[in-house]
């Protein structure tokens, strides 16, 4: 499957990583829901480095959608609070 | 409840989807969305640039308050050799903010660096991208059947669309720490004109003023001395005369 490691790019990883990668992410919302931002962050780079070093980086000019999408791992509280709310932290392109 | 994964997944399939769903003529929306590629590839050339120009003020500041130090350090050595311990002392409190704002600074610009750097990688991915769509939207138009293309579509403008949305959000992340930045280098830039570091009306510090107040009024001093010999010496003159 491909996994989009936002602000880094795609990579190719074995389907059997998303399990593993799952497990992490149930770790991530909860200290996020917690407010626990230093846990956050270890949790969010435990995945990054896991995808990094499991994965092949996807080519620039693939045009494959990701089958995971991983926020920023240095993502801070508000920004993860404004990712999902009707603002949105990433702005529409004006029409 | 979903975690982090599936709902950033769903953010960014509803940003593809509401960037999508302006057009339905698949040769428009081929049109249209790379139209808004190209416009995209601008923003992320201006976010770079933005940054560059951030860093320069930094960089700015800086040397301002590198060239502060030697002066700082002169002013309290004239003071202590005044015999003004006291602005001595304020001189080398002056010195340490600079030096604390030096290092808040370093941060900075590191940290400008490392957004200039994730920028860069984003237009160079998505301008991969973009050609690749480019090219891949001409064969679709020609080659496929609106029912077809419709799916070709959706898959090349889902991959693109993707990457789209992850340059958007490295530029916000750059612009909103860019204007952090700016709302410190404006307190730097304050805390200048206030006169804590250097009074720019003048060209002088209080510090300079003050100390040049002592060198006038130990001129002064000398000179009322001098007179004042003067005055003995010519007192006692007269008296010589007088006697003989």
């Amino acid at each position: 499957m491909i996994v989009r490691l936002m602000g880094e790019g795609q990579f190719r990883v074995q389907d059997e990583l998303r399990a593993q990668l799952e497990s992490l992410d149930d770790g991530a919302q909860a200290a996020a829901d917690a407010g626990n931002e230093p846990e956050l962050d270890r949790i969010l780079e435990e995945m990054w480095q896991l995808v990094r070093s499991e994965g092949d980086p996807v080519a620039d000019d693939d045009l494959s959608a990701s089958d995971a999408v991983i926020p920023p791992s240095d993502l801070t509280l508000e920004e993860t609070k404004r990712l999902f709310s009707d603002d949105g932290l990433i702005p529409d392109l004006p029409s | 409840m979903a975690g982090l994964m599936s709902r950033t997944s769903n953010v960014v399939k509803a940003w593809i989807s509401k960037l999508l769903d302006r057009a339905e003529d698949p040769s428009v929306t081929l049109d249209y969305s790379y139209e808004k590629q190209l416009e995209m590839l601008q923003n992320v050339k201006r976010g770079v640039a933005d940054v560059v120009t951030a860093k320069k003020r930094l960089e700015l500041q800086t040397q301002k308050l590198e060239q502060e130090l030697p002066k700082l350090d002169d002013q309290a050595r004239k003071a202590l050799a005044a015999g003004r311990e006291d602005l001595a002392r304020a001189a080398l409190e002056r010195k340490t903010v600079a030096q604390q704002q030096l290092q808040g600074l370093d941060q900075q610009i590191t940290g400008l660096e490392a957004q200039q750097e994730k920028l860069l990688a984003n237009e160079k991915r998505l301008s991969a991208k973009v050609e690749a769509f480019r090219s891949q939207k001409e064969v679709i138009k020609a080659q496929y059947s609106a029912a077809e293309a419709q799916v070709k579509i959706s898959e090349a403008a889902t991959g693109i669309g993707e990457e789209m949305a992850d340059t958007g959000l490295a530029i916000q992340r750059a612009q909103d720490k860019t204007e952090q930045m700016q709302a410190r280098a404006a307190a730097v830039d304050e805390l200048v004109e206030a006169g804590a570091l250097e009074d720019f009306t003048t060209g002088e510090t209080s510090l300079d003023r003050e100390l040049a107040q002592i060198s006038a009024q130990s001129q002064v001093d000398e000179e009322l001395a001098k007179l004042k010999g003067e005055l003995a010496a010519g007192g006692a003159q007269k008296e010589l005369e007088e006697k003989s």
